[in-house]
């Protein structure tokens, strides 16, 4: 047999050695960037916001285009999440958006369960992918991610502070996915009652633990930006697909009798902050820390829960079919013992049963016995009775026979006299 | 970026040119490529080469021609006298290297001893072995609970065939191992020290080789059934009708017409190896690195490796999909 030697790496890790030329790998980003053009990407928002906040409206404007539907009703019984998926291109770049709503949000009187159904919907997509990557043959590669990548909060402009329910639900949510928390129609807020809205509503944030998607600052391209961001939140929107001529321009905007907000104007709104965060510079940071921290923290809770662990590093590298085997045995152990106690109290049930009928029989033939002994006295009184009336009928009978004899003697005796007797009546 | 302007904010990107125009149809939705590329450059490449072929047949010079270091093991490790090897080695070194900001570990696996036996039989077995620990390794990380972020890719990207210029055929040693291999790995074939072969002759052997490379039924890199369009199908039929390449390597720069070039001299003169005139080195090199490498990697995890997985997971004679055991009446809707 040949044999085969390995070895390692010379030395910690890699050499780190210079080119003498040009060697062409530069071009690797480039190759990347073909394939997944090639392939098309795809972004999936969540919106959690009361009815009637402009979670619609903010998405058109968001992404320049009418997306769907009528503004829904408000008696909705139940949290329910519609989700819709839409093909925008942009130059080269296809993207599969899907946008997720939730109906009914803060409609109902008792709220409790309210952010329940969100967090089913945001389990059920994990869940969906962890099947396909356990999957045998898998195609990952081909596989569509309806994984939320961001979630948008949608905070109602009351100026004051977090509603309990805000409170609660980003709580469930913070560590399932990325939280960017938004004031929705902030054009009903002055400019001072907003800086004081937004930092009442991040000391609430970091009193009640709640953590929100922070934009990251490790990369130095657009670290600077991202931290600067970061203070602005939570973002102040306004949201609108209608145009206003502003000057010479048409811009989109809220008209108002005392004036206009424009949307893409940074001194009315918020507006292009978020845009450029959640779009523009984000978006694949979004995607990512969705991958490797939220699901990531989802399949090692599921697969815990099923009651698998990693062996420790102290014992050998274990082989598939040996742990295999072993759950195996152990489960099949199980199995047999709930088979065994299934069958014992089968045969419990049984002889109770047979113990019960035993008695049901035993009882009838007392009754049968019971029946027949009356039967049998009766009859025997009947037959007594019966002897004692054959015994009268035969004393009777004696007697007749006698009286008659009697009556024969008697009539030979004074039977001319009767006769006679007889004739004088008749005369 | 091209054509659309936007209202960027505080000149976030250099390259855009932000006019006076405003236009309401830009989303923003390609800054996801630069965002991408932002990210690859951060993180980094991996490539794993594996070399295969008798020695004597100019691998190390070919590796560090190809990579214009000395990243070859023999570069390295400064032996004097390499004694052939009595049983196969597998042998790897890895390197940092970085052009243009854009920073690969490559990893150089090399297989002294293949080839070089008296009795060569079986000598693809721990070439095999090797391959699949490195499917294996990947895969005992990926069904780990607690995993890494980014799991390490020790697997073997593309196995580069050395084939003597011998200038007839395909040798029994060259088509058993490619036939076994092409099943597990992607494999370039190349004629080694093609120089000694002229135009004609090596014309005639590279149809040769494609032939027998047909009759037994053999796909090397790019296989014909992993093309995925049209576009793909016409620029790798391209490829299929070169291959292999005839290359020359060589570390040495000399001087020609008035140029440093690297190449071979001869009392006859000089080869120049990036002369498509005189080799086909610089095919490879653009094959294997400026236009092709994403696309190696790519069928190495999503076809090679995935292969490996289903055969691994099956072996277990059950419908079991993890590692860890799911016990079966939970597992039936786990498989496909």
């Amino acid at each position: 047999k040949q044999e085969v030697s390995y070895t390692a790496p010379e030395g910690e890790g890699a050499r780190a050695v210079p080119l003498a030329g040009h060697v062409g790998f530069d071009s690797m980003p480039d190759q990347l960037v073909n394939k997944s053009v090639n392939h098309g990407f795809c972004f999936n928002i969540l919106c959690v916001g009361e009815t009637g906040l402009g979670k619609s409206t903010l998405m058109d404007t968001l992404f320049n285009t009418k997306f769907e539907g009528e503004p829904t009703q408000h008696n909705q019984p139940g949290v329910t999440l519609k989700s819709n998926t839409y093909e925008l291109q942009e130059s080269n770049v296809r993207l599969k958006l899907t946008v997720v709503n939730t109906v009914g949000f803060g409609d109902q009187i008792n709220k409790e369960d309210s952010y329940k159904s969100i967090v089913e919907f945001i389990d059920a997509q994990f869940e969906a992918y962890l099947q396909e990557e356990l999957k045998i043959k898998r195609t990952l590669h081909s596989y569509h991610d309806t994984r939320i990548h961001a979630c948008l909060y949608f905070i109602a402009p009351t100026g004051h502070s977090l509603k309990s329910l805000d409170l609660v639900t980003m709580k469930k949510l913070d560590s399932k996915v990325n939280i960017i928390p938004i004031i929705a129609k902030s054009d009903a807020i002055s400019k001072s009652e907003l800086a004081k809205f937004k930092i009442k509503i991040t000391s609430e944030l970091v009193s009640n633990g709640v953590q929100i998607y922070q934009f990251p600052t490790d990369d130095e391209s657009v670290a600077e930006i991202n931290s600067t961001m970061n203070s602005h939140l939570p973002f102040a929107v306004v949201g609108s697909t209608e145009e206003v001529k502003i000057g010479n321009k048409m811009v989109k905007a809220r008209q108002y009798p005392w004036g206009t907000v424009q949307v893409e104007n940074e001194n009315h709104c918020d507006f292009v902050k978020l845009r450029e965060m959640l779009i523009r510079v984000n978006m694949e940071d979004l995607r990512e820390q969705t991958h490797t921290r939220h699901y990531e923290l989802y399949r090692r809770c599921k697969l815990e829960e099923m009651g698998f662990k990693d062996t420790d590093p102290d014992s050998k590298p274990f082989s598939l079919q040996e742990t295999y085997e072993a759950k195996r045995n152990e489960f099949m152990g199980e199995l047999q013992k709930k088979e065994e106690e299934m069958r014992q109290m089968f045969v419990q049930r049984v002889k109770e049963k047979e113990a019960e009928l035993k008695e049901a029989e035993k009882e009838l033939h007392e009754k049968f016995d019971r029946l027949k002994k009356l039967h049998q006295d009766e009859k025997k009184k009947l037959e007594e009775k019966k002897k004692s009336l054959d015994d009268e009928l035969n004393t009777f009978k004696q007697k007749k026979t006698a009286a008659e004899l009697l009556q024969n003697q008697a009539q030979q005796a004074g039977g001319s006299t009767t006769l006679k007797r007889d004739k004088e009546r008749k005369k | 970026m091209i054509g659309h302007t936007s209202v960027a904010v505080g000149g976030l990107y250099g390259e855009k040119a932000s006019g006076p125009t405003v236009d309401f149809s830009y989303v923003g939705i390609d800054a996801i490529l630069e965002q991408m590329r932002r990210k690859a450059m951060k993180q980094g490449f991996e490539l794993n080469i594996m070399v295969v072929g008798q020695s004597g047949l100019g691998k190390s010079t070919l590796m560090n021609t190809l990579f214009k270091s000395k990243v070859s093991r023999k570069s390295v490790l400064a032996t004097s006298q390499e004694k052939i090897p009595k049983t196969i080695e597998i042998k790897s070194i890895s390197h940092d290297i970085e052009e243009k900001g854009v920073r690969m570990k490559l990893t150089v696996i090399d297989t002294p001893g293949f080839g070089d036996q008296i009795n060569n039989e079986n000598c693809w077995q721990p070439i095999m072995k090797f391959i699949n620990d490195q499917y294996e390794a990947y895969l005992q990380e990926e069904i780990n609970i607690n995993r890494k972020k980014r799991i390490p890719d020790s697997r073997v990207h593309c196995c580069i065939y050395f084939i003597p210029p011998t200038g007839h055929c395909l040798r029994p040693l060259d088509v058993e191992f490619m036939r076994r291999l092409s099943k597990v790995v992607n494999i370039v074939p190349v004629i080694a020290k093609a120089d000694t072969l002229t135009l004609e002759e090596r014309d005639f052997f590279k149809k040769k080789i494609r032939e027998e490379l047909r009759a037994n039924g053999i796909d090397v890199y790019p296989q014909k059934e992993f093309d995925e369009d049209a576009e793909d199908r016409m620029i790798n039929e391209k490829i299929r009708e070169m291959i292999p390449f005839a290359v020359v390597g060589s570390d040495q720069e000399y001087q020609v017409n008035g140029r440093r070039l690297l190449g071979r001299k001869t009392k006859w003169g000089t080869i120049e190896v990036e002369n498509i005139a005189h080799c086909e080195f610089a095919y490879l090199r653009d094959l294997l690195i400026r236009t092709h490498m994403q696309n190696i990697k790519d069928i190495t995890s999503s076809i090679h490796y995935e292969m490996y997985r289903v055969r691994r997971l099956n072996e277990n004679n059950t419908v079991v999909a993890h590692a860890n055991g799911i016990p079966e009446h939970h597992l039936a809707a786990h498989e496909m």
